[in-house]
């Protein structure tokens, strides 16, 4: 059921850091557009990788949305997210041509590789790991996407090799086993 | 002479595969060269299992080559740009000499698909050049009334690909006959069953097809707006949709007047999902677009009577709108001489699983389930043993072996429990658990229910926890029983598609594989030694030579022996993870 997905509340401290007139942009175009909730949330979600709870009193301030449809909405709907996440966000795909050839051993060995469960972010914030329902890349199966790069027919040493190498690009040193 | 092209395959699944790379190498290597060949973009031809794919066309003609790296890239420019000598053995399709992937194309009708791979989907002239827009350009000049166009549609016989079968014509006629000031047209583009990626092939491959049958479909109806509800999983789908808006804005192809015809105003929004499966239900695809949560809502009313913001809507999907075109310019009856009495046309397939060739078909119905496995798929990978297909997604059922001559039509389908859904053909082999690819569905459809109805809501719940403890070796007796009541009252009580249809699976699974169900509740066994609780390894002493592999590879140290002696797993310790299994070279260990 999907209401169940509602995740933590973010910490005031992590909260306060974002910019909220990054949005007026966006604000001003979608302020009267009729079945603007969607959009204004996914230009949100864009900017900060998640919702902020300040974002979402300004949204309230500033357009006619009312906090408590934008929370339903929010916690509807799987792209959304509420507290903040790594840098780069790994869907590994469970369709069901990826979970016919193993899919499970693709998170598996992710989850060993950055010491996190399904659906959490690594300590350091450079990565968050999720499971999606298909990417439409079927035939290449086994596949995860990282950012706009998709990888295929992966196993799971390859997929630790393509964190590896990330890692290496954002931090500077490869993540040592 | 013409001049040569390189023409190279940028779909999401080259794009994976590595075309990107080889696009690059090979636009360096023609800075570098000064070779003279004209460097082109296309999208996917279907042949994933090829990808990533390079087409080089010459005055002789066209050879498509697959599984091009840079390497390969390089050695086709040099033999084949520079010394005019194809690489014959690298060739998958031309019409020039027979290839090992001849039996992929033969018998593939492309007509929703028939610009997939042939053309620069980013280019309108590519497009027009493929006498793209000539349909809508002839309804103009001929002056076509919208109900003649509607009749050409229902004569076609096609029938809604997103999987109802609804005969497109009728619903078209229904929102016709609607006389409201403020009408809307929806493409449905929100495909979110697993494993399936037809639409996102299309809109990738060929958005002007789209875009022409909506236009073609918002004359007919007389609609004021258009939407493409498209999941945002698709970034590519989404960047290439909103350059053929730009551009059919740009030759007034979309606006007001458009294609000369007074009063004839149209437009086109993307409208991106958010990521709910339910979305893909009508109902809740218009919730979703006004903004709300994308919870289904009561029929009737039907969207032809009160659709999006209560007006007047007409839904199809990305596939239906994609053949519209070709059926106004080809004729009715140039359609429907394809397929069966009741199902006409062709169908586009997305061919996955333990199939050698994965990928995109489209065949004409009527043709079987077999023909389409073996003779275009190649077979079963490692030419393990076939034992069904999976049609329709989590809302469809598994096909056995056995039930392989079921032809490919709505009806014939549907007889045998599963459903034609909108194009997903999983192909299972014997290493296949059929209950948990039973368990995987109920657990794809408990978390995408939007939890509207009780049924639907807490059922899938239900009968995932059966079918979770069936896979673990904790069955009851009686639970096929339960499994099989859940699943007649989600049918009953559940008001969209998704719940009505989410116990298919199970029931699929139950009515041709029970045997299987049986082993695991009774005998505690996976018969596809799939399901890992249920398993055990054991190292078989006359053939294990000590090599230590196996020792080295355990990453919980559950085995022992020294080097040349046979080596003992210690049970306690195992964790199924099939890595000795996987590594030894002499067969010494095994499943049961």
């Amino acid at each position: 059921m999907r209401i169940i997905r509602v995740q933590k509340e973010v910490k005031e401290e992590e909260d306060k850091k974002v910019d909220l007139s990054l949005m007026d942009a966006f604000i001003e175009k979608y302020k009267n557009v009729r079945g603007n909730m969607i959009p204004l949330l996914q230009h949100t979600q864009e900017l900060y990788g998640f919702i902020p709870r300040d974002a979402f009193l300004k949204l309230e301030k500033e357009t006619n949305l009312k906090l408590s449809d934008m929370y339903g909405v929010a916690s509807f709907y799987a792209q959304f997210r509420l507290k903040p996440v790594g840098k780069n966000i790994i869907k590994v795909c469970h369709g069901t041509a990826c979970h016919v050839q193993n899919a499970t051993a693709i998170t598996e060995a992710l989850e060993e590789e950055l010491k996190v469960k399904d659906g959490e972010t690594t300590k350091d914030a450079v990565f968050t790991l999720e499971s999606v329902a298909c990417l439409g890349c079927c035939s290449l199966a086994p596949v995860m996407m990282i950012g706009d790069n998709t990888y295929g027919k992966l196993t799971g040493k390859m997929a630790k090799d393509v964190i590896r190498s990330i890692r290496e690009k954002e931090v500077g040193t490869p993540c040592k086993n | 002479m013409k001049k040569t092209k390189v023409i190279v395959g940028l779909g999401s699944c080259g794009l994976a595969a590595g075309a990107g790379k080889v696009y690059d190498k090979i636009s360096a290597i023609k800075n570098e060269s000064k070779l003279d060949f004209e460097l082109k973009k296309t999208s996917c031809i279907g042949m994933c299992f090829r990808e990533p794919l390079v087409e080089v066309v010459d005055e002789k003609g066209s050879y498509i080559y697959g599984d091009v790296d840079e390497a390969r890239a390089a050695e086709i420019l040099e033999k084949h740009i520079q010394k005019s000598l194809p690489i014959t053995e690298y060739v998958v399709k031309t019409d020039l000499f027979d290839t090992k992937d001849k039996g992929f194309f033969e018998g593939q009708v492309k007509i929703a698909l028939r610009n997939c791979g042939y053309m620069d989907p980013e280019s309108i002239e590519e497009y027009e050049a493929r006498d793209g827009y000539k349909a809508i350009k002839s309804i103009a000049v001929k002056k076509i009334a919208p109900v003649d166009v509607i009749q050409t549609v229902l004569d076609s016989g096609l029938r809604g690909r997103g999987g109802g079968g609804f005969p497109t014509g009728l619903k078209w006629r229904f929102a016709n006959n609607n006389k409201a000031k403020t009408k809307y047209i929806i493409c449905n583009a929100d495909e979110g069953d697993p494993g399936a990626f037809m639409d996102r092939s299309v809109l990738e491959g060929d958005p002007h097809s789209v875009l022409e049958g909506m236009i073609i479909g918002a004359y007919a109806i007389e609609a004021s707006d258009g939407w493409i509800y498209c999941r945002a999983e698709y970034p590519l789908a989404i960047k290439r949709l909103n350059i053929a808006i730009e551009q059919a804005r740009k030759n007034g192809y979309l606006g007001k007047n458009v294609f000369g015809i007074e009063g004839f105003n149209f437009d086109i929004h993307i409208k991106e999902g958010a990521g709910a499966f339910v979305c893909g239900e009508e109902t809740a695809l218009m919730a979703s677009i006004e903004g709300e949560r994308g919870m289904p809502r009561k029929r009737p009313p039907f969207p032809a009577e009160s659709g999006l913001w209560k007006s007047p809507t007409n839904i199809n999907n990305v596939e239906t709108f994609a053949n519209i075109p070709w059926i106004i310019s080809n004729g009715a009856a140039a359609y429907a001489k394809y397929g069966t009495a009741k199902s006409k046309g062709t169908k586009v397939f997305a061919l996955t699983g333990k199939i050698k060739n994965g990928g995109l078909v489209e065949v004409p119905m009527g043709i079987t389930i077999r023909d389409i496995v073996f003779k275009l798929g190649g077979g079963i990978q490692n030419d393990k043993k076939f034992k069904a297909v999976q049609l329709g997604g989590p809302s469809g059922g598994c096909i056995p072996e056995y039930l392989g001559d079921t032809i490919v039509d709505y009806d014939s389908v549907n007889s045998t429990g599963a459903i034609m859904g909108s194009g997903g053909m999983v192909v299972m082999d014997e290493t296949t658990c059929m209950v948990d690819m039973a368990r995987f569905f109920l657990d794809f459809t408990k978390k995408e229910s939007c939890g509207k109805c009780t049924f639907c809501r807490v059922g899938t719940q239900r009968m995932l926890e059966i079918l979770t403890r069936i896979t673990k070796g904790e069955g009851k007796v009686g639970d096929i029983e339960t499994l099989i009541e859940l699943s007649n009252q989600i049918k009953d009580s559940s008001l969209c598609g998704l719940g009505q249809t989410a116990p298919n699976p199970v029931l699929t699974t139950i009515k041709y594989f029970r045997d299987e169900y049986e082993a695991h509740i009774r005998d505690k066994k996976c018969p596809a030694k799939n399901c890992k609780p249920l398993l055990t390894f054991e190292i078989i002493t006359d053939k294990c030579t000590g090599c230590m592999v196996c020792k080295k590879v355990c990453a919980v140290n559950a085995i022992s022996g020294e080097r040349k002696m046979p080596h003992v797993i210690d049970q306690s310790l195992c964790t199924k993870c099939r890595s000795c299994y996987s590594k030894c070279k002499f067969d010494a260990i095994s499943v049961s």
